[in-house]
């Protein structure tokens, strides 16, 4: 129905970049100087006062935060992505999920902008990519991005109907990402905790992540979870968002 | 000429009034049973059975109070809003006149917003790059095209908006009163530039306060008051029975 999607959404994605990166000239340094900042705090806080055992424990940290920035960027900023384009939204018609789309699209680009970073910690650890990162890097982006999107569209379109959603979103961002082994890895989690992770559709993700970047393995037991999880997740929000989107332009 | 563009059948829109959830998920679960029932009652009816056709070429005009549903019809006709009762049938591509700054980002220059603009209106981007130098050109903004929006007054962004929709190529055009922030010498551009459009065959919608206008530019006036059509007819009657009862 319209020729142009591609056009629009590459616009749109332009227009986040730049409007990011404009106002600020060190913007690519201030997206990696985030998940950066926090590594540098954990590892503060863990590694050096409460003596954690672990090697290489700034690397193990910054493979699993800047998969789960990415994650939670999305995710945080939803709530605003309708309430920000009221205006269009009211009077043009066009699909409604290009603006959270572009929005994860761009957070995908970030993140992928920011992987030279964990190449560099993995030389100051004297160790090096693997051959295996050609497939297994595209491969989490899609389930990465397929969990991403689904939760954001759900977390876009209810907030335009509860707009105190956005409160609760980032509380629980905050909540899953301790209970999501970043910070700590799923071998230290007591065993009568551990079948819980499973229950978690971030764990084996964020778990993939970091076996990939630190032994260049992927794990087909989590892959498989996590795959499914994106699957269902994406399923779930485009649900949501299909059954509010026309109400849109009323609510707005 | 006389075949119907636009098409309006025994079209009735009632909004949800949505006081139940504007406290937000915590009133609602607080308040459940009470909000569960405010779902279904309350309804606003903005619209009640509203019969009407637009030709193709014809520029018809709604007139009418503040709040009566012009907007609501143009959001009809666009296709973002969806009847409750009845059906909209509409041929053609549309375009619709943003309201200041919507389609905007302030943080962006003209230009770059004149690139965001025609593609969400519907043109590709090498189809924007073709028209950009006419856009500029006809907005009259100068060099403040290459200085973030931000920076712009509401005339300009008016300017801005005006132009983008003034090289679409459009078919059916729905202007919701825009054109009244510009100064004279762009109004008077804006006027040209719709006669224009009238002379090679584009519908508009044009809906207005200003009667002056109004008479100007539509072939046909529609007259919404108390939920539906009051007045059908040549600008000058309608317009002249409008401004009696004011």
């Amino acid at each position: 129905m319209r020729h142009n999607i591609i056009d629009l959404v590459i616009v749109l994605t332009q227009k986040e970049m730049k409007v990011r990166y404009k106002s600020s000239f060190l913007g690519y340094f201030w997206s990696i100087a985030n998940p950066l900042a926090f590594a540098f705090v954990f590892f503060i806080a863990f590694k050096i006062v409460m003596k954690i055992e672990m090697e290489s424990y700034a690397l193990f940290l910054i493979a699993g935060l800047f998969p789960w920035q990415w994650f939670s960027n999305s995710v945080n900023i939803s709530p605003m992505v309708f309430l920000g384009n009221a205006s269009i939204i009211k009077k043009v018609n066009f699909p409604r999920n290009i603006i959270p789309f572009t929005i994860v699209l761009q957070d995908m680009i970030h993140f992928i902008l920011s992987i030279p970073v964990i190449v560099l910690f993995l030389f100051i650890y004297q160790k090096s990519p693997s051959l295996s990162w050609l497939y297994g890097i595209p491969l989490l982006l899609i389930i990465q991005f397929l969990i991403t999107f689904g939760v954001s569209l759900a977390v876009s379109s209810v907030n335009l109907f509860f707009r105190d959603l956005e409160r609760l979103t980032s509380i629980f961002t905050t909540l899953f990402f301790y209970f999501t082994p970043i910070i700590y890895p799923e071998t230290m989690i007591p065993e009568t905790y551990k079948p819980f992770i499973n229950f978690n559709p971030l764990a084996p993700l964020v778990i993939s992540w970091r076996n990939l970047f630190l032994k260049g393995t992927l794990e087909p037991f989590y892959l498989f979870i996590s795959f499914f999880y994106s699957i269902l997740v994406f399923v779930l929000g485009y649900q949501v968002y299909r059954k509010l989107s026309w109400r849109f332009a009323e609510i707005l | 000429m006389n075949q119907p563009v636009i098409i309006f059948d025994n079209v009735s829109k009632s909004y949800p009034l949505y006081h139940h959830i504007t406290g937000g998920i915590k009133n609602f679960l607080f308040h459940l049973p009470k909000a569960l029932s405010s779902i279904k009652n309350s309804r606003y009816e903005v619209l009640k059975d509203v019969s009407f056709e637009t030709y193709k070429g014809e520029t018809l005009g709604i007139i009418g109070k503040n709040g009566v549903g012009k907007s609501t019809t143009l959001g009809l006709i666009a296709g973002v809003l969806k009847p409750s009762k009845g059906k909209v049938v509409v041929r053609g591509r549309i375009s619709p006149l943003l309201e200041l700054g919507g389609g905007f980002h302030p943080e962006l220059t003209g230009k770059e917003n004149i690139m965001l603009n025609g593609v969400l209106l519907g043109l590709t981007r090498n189809q924007v790059k073709s028209k950009m130098d006419e856009i500029i050109e006809f907005s009259g903004l100068g060099d403040f095209i290459y200085q973030p929006i931000r920076t712009y007054s509401s005339g300009m962004y008016a300017r801005l908006g005006f132009s983008v929709i003034a090289h679409l190529d459009p078919e059916i055009l729905l202007i919701d009163e825009v054109l009244a922030v510009g100064d004279m010498e762009f109004q008077k551009k804006c006027l040209d530039k719709m006669t224009g459009f009238k002379k090679s065959g584009v519908t508009m919608v044009f809906v207005s306060h200003s009667m002056e206008d109004v008479e100007k530019i539509c072939d046909r006036v529609i007259w919404i008051d108390n939920q539906s059509i009051r007045m059908t007819g040549s600008p000058k009657d309608v317009v002249l029975n409008y401004s009696n009862l004011n």
